[in-house]
């Protein structure tokens, strides 16, 4: 089980729904993936089309919990407003929070995501920040308040898995009692069962399942991956070596004396 | 009054927010509002006073990452 502030979880593989071809191959895929907490976000909403009301009701027949964001804020001030703005309509302290410090790359901004951070969680919200894997970045998140990290993998949607190897590995072995989920970047389910292999407590997946040629078998995959790399974890790895050590006994080897 | 909402002008009748936002067709939907960068709590909504000008974001769920 995965504890994220007060709230207990089974599933480690949280899912994005953005980017599907339509609301129904969404939904497939959300019970798929057997998640249980779905990102979610605000935009403008259209007296005419009324598009954000029909989402909101689908996701609500789906029966899981909604992280929202607040992605497109590039300063505190949007962050803040936006997370206050989620809030109210999703009835939740929940906020994935994201300031965005440079477009090309969708790279956080640190400075402004420790500030906005400091401020939601001194207002009660339950801060989830999307960060990078700096160490200290990440204290500085903890001291303000915050109690999970949202580290990414690589840039978003650019499926290039864990870009970072040895600064997340750094990362999970300073903060062992800190769940931490990666957040962005993975591409297949092999970057997400290495990243449960490593420790991470769970992976938030988006544009790797949306995008997929059949999103709902991608959504069946990553569970999979996340189920396995979180019982390989378990199980204990072996370290890995430079030489080789023969699996097959030695004692007894004909020819040998 | 013309008011700027979610980016276009529109013209109200009203100076409440709660009544602007039925005027303009948004009667009975889950939305939040902020008015002029400030976030406005739906209880707010029919004792602020809008002026000729304001900024108002009229925001819904949406699909996210």
């Amino acid at each position: 089980m995965l504890s994220l502030y007060s709230t207990t979880v089974r599933s480690r593989l949280m899912l994005g729904t953005a980017r599907y071809s339509s609301p129904a191959v969404l939904a497939q895929a959300v019970k798929a993936a057997r998640t249980e907490i779905v990102t979610v976000s605000l935009r403008r909403e259209s007296a005419g089309e009324r598009a954000g009301q029909a989402f909101w009701a689908l996701i609500r027949q789906l029966g899981v919990r909604v992280l929202p964001n607040t992605a497109g804020c590039h300063s505190v001030k949007e962050a803040v407003t936006t997370a206050h703005m989620a809030r109210e309509v999703f009835g939740t302290p929940w906020i994935k929070l994201e300031v965005i410090g440079e477009d090309d790359t969708l790279q956080p901004d640190v400075f402004g995501l420790v500030e906005a951070a400091r401020t939601l969680s001194a207002e009660g919200f339950e801060v989830f920040p999307y960060t990078t894997e700096d160490l200290v970045v990440a204290e500085r998140l903890l001291s303000a308040g915050c109690q999970v990290l949202m580290p990414w993998g690589a840039p978003i949607g650019s499926g290039r898995g864990l870009n970072n190897l040895f600064g997340l590995t750094a990362l999970r072995a300073h903060f062992r009692e800190v769940p931490l989920i990666i957040d962005a970047g993975l591409g297949v389910p092999s970057h997400a069962a290495r990243a449960l292999e490593l420790g991470f407590d769970a992976v938030l997946i988006n544009t790797a399942v949306a995008q997929a040629g059949d999103p709902v078998q991608m959504a069946a995959a990553f569970a999979q991956a996340v189920e396995a790399g979180f019982a390989a974890r378990q199980a204990g790895p072996i370290e890995p070596r430079d030489l080789a050590v023969p699996s097959t006994p030695l004692i007894g080897t004909a020819f040998r004396g | 009054m013309k008011i700027l909402v979610n980016g276009a002008w529109r013209e109200t009748q009203h100076a409440e927010l709660a009544r602007a936002l039925e005027e303009l067709g948004y009667g009975g939907s889950v939305v939040t509002t902020a008015l002029n960068g400030e976030f406005i709590a739906t209880t707010q909504r029919a004792r602020t006073v809008l002026t000729e000008g304001d900024r108002v974001e009229v925001l819904a769920p949406m699909q996210g990452g």
